[in-house]
């Protein structure tokens, strides 16, 4: 069955003024639908979107449709998780839980996350995705990835891994509110960053090791 | 000086790099050159409001991205070799065989920005004449089809990056694409024309809409009688 665009979770505006409404509402509705659109006629083979993204580069998909794959596959699942990730700043209590401790254990604190997580984000070259992943071996890891090419992607990116937190850094994601300052854009993001969401995920992820 | 003098040679076009290459290294003494500046504009920053590519795109097109590539490429070369070569000379450089070294993507973004700047005009649009427009008809199908093939390239570019109209190894004209800061030079062929569809070239004239943008630049902005002058050099 088809994927359709899914709803954001909360209002175009939530995000204000971290992130504006007029980008949310043009990414939402016109760079994340673009891909949808292309979408739709390739992932039948697959259960899920997961499954979809966990397969290219494992020589799962056909080679006459596999660039369509990837490009569309990954950019759905890339976006949707996005506006998960994200929330109105009084709608979260901060880094907390599991994913908290892991976050200290591995690099010290949760300062020490951001600035490895910032420079992954700032210096991805082009357009492309900052990641806290869990490996897996059930590592946390900071990597980035190009274009629309996701974590699950463990065929053709550098970390493979289960997405925790996600940053989009394509200039569209950014470029209306912060034009050529995207460094400013992703320290101006932990403002809107879901933790509970971000807990969730790194559960999931963590728990499927176990 | 002599940096942007070599530049602006080169980006006239020639099919025989190497051997420009090889002759500016000769002329070159042991001392290390200047920082490379950014190029002016071929015309005014507000030239091209009325053609759809506004003044504040140029603001932060030409006076922030395209200035950070030279800062940060500077910045990357101080007290190196490379510091003592041209900026083409950087680029084929630290292309290094397709594994680029850090330094490539910023070289390489200097000059396709000044190659891109010089491809557009107040006065750009209509269709070309000349020798540039018979070898498109016969290299590539006429007008209708480099049109059809080049605002392809341009929408098809996935991500960052560049279309191109260039003279290749054969002395053929082509239309092709490549990501990020890549560029035809790297490959052998020789650039008569470019267009740069990384969002930030058009996002805030036109948003999501490349196809707007791409249209706008094939139909009111390419400078044919440039284009045309770089193929009588590149096949000279």
């Amino acid at each position: 069955m088809p994927y359709s665009l899914p709803d954001l979770p909360y209002a175009y505006d939530a995000l204000e003024p971290f992130v504006d409404t007029q980008t949310m509402t043009l990414h939402h509705t016109k760079h994340h639908q673009a891909s949808h659109m292309a979408y739709i006629r390739e992932q039948r083979q697959q259960r899920s979107e997961q499954d979809l993204n966990r397969a290219v580069g494992a020589h799962k998909v056909p080679a006459d449709i596999a660039t369509t794959v990837r490009n569309n596959g990954g950019g759905h699942f890339n976006h949707t998780f996005f506006w998960e990730i994200m929330c109105n700043p009084s709608s979260t209590g901060g880094p907390a839980g599991e994913l908290k401790e892991a976050v200290e254990s591995a690099y010290g604190s949760v300062e020490a996350l951001k600035d490895k997580f910032n420079a992954a984000a700032a210096a991805r070259f082009g357009s492309g995705w900052a990641w806290l992943v869990v490996s897996p071996e059930g590592k946390l890891e900071v990597t980035s990835t190009p274009n629309q090419d996701s974590p699950l992607m463990a065929g053709i990116v550098d970390t493979p891994g289960t997405p925790v937190l996600g940053l989009d850094v394509w200039e569209h994601a950014y470029y209306l509110k912060y034009q050529n300052r995207r460094p400013e854009y992703i320290a101006a993001w932990w403002n809107v960053v879901n933790w509970e969401q971000a807990n969730q995920n790194y559960k999931a992820a963590a728990g499927s090791k176990m | 000086m002599a940096a942007a003098l070599t530049q602006s040679k080169f980006l006239m076009g020639t099919a025989l790099v190497s051997k420009r290459l090889l002759a500016s290294r000769r002329a070159m003494d042991m001392t290390t050159r200047a920082a490379f500046t950014l190029p002016p504009l071929p015309y005014p920053i507000d030239a091209l409001e009325k053609k759809g590519m506004s003044k504040t795109t140029f603001e932060f097109h030409y006076g922030k991205h395209h200035q950070a590539y030279v800062t940060n490429l500077n910045n990357q070369i101080a007290g190196k070799d490379l510091e003592s070569l041209s900026i083409e000379e950087v680029m084929l450089k630290t292309f290094n065989g397709g594994k680029p070294t850090p330094e490539f993507n910023n070289a390489a973004q200097v000059v396709n920005h000044t190659f891109f700047w010089e491809s557009m005009s107040p006065n750009g649009g209509g269709k070309p004449s000349g020798k540039v427009a018979e070898a498109i008809e016969k290299d590539l199908g006429g007008y209708d089809k480099f049109v059809e093939a080049f605002k392809a390239a341009g929408a098809t570019q996935f991500g960052s990056g560049w279309a191109w109209l260039s003279v290749n190894k054969e002395g053929k004209l082509e239309v092709t694409k490549t990501p990020n800061a890549e560029n035809p030079w790297c490959y052998g062929a020789t650039p008569i024309l470019t267009m740069d569809v990384w969002e930030h070239a058009y996002y805030l004239d036109v948003q999501n809409r490349r196809p707007d943008f791409i249209t706008n630049f094939v139909d009111n902005l390419i400078d044919w009688d440039r284009v045309e002058q770089r193929y009588l050099a590149a096949t000279k």
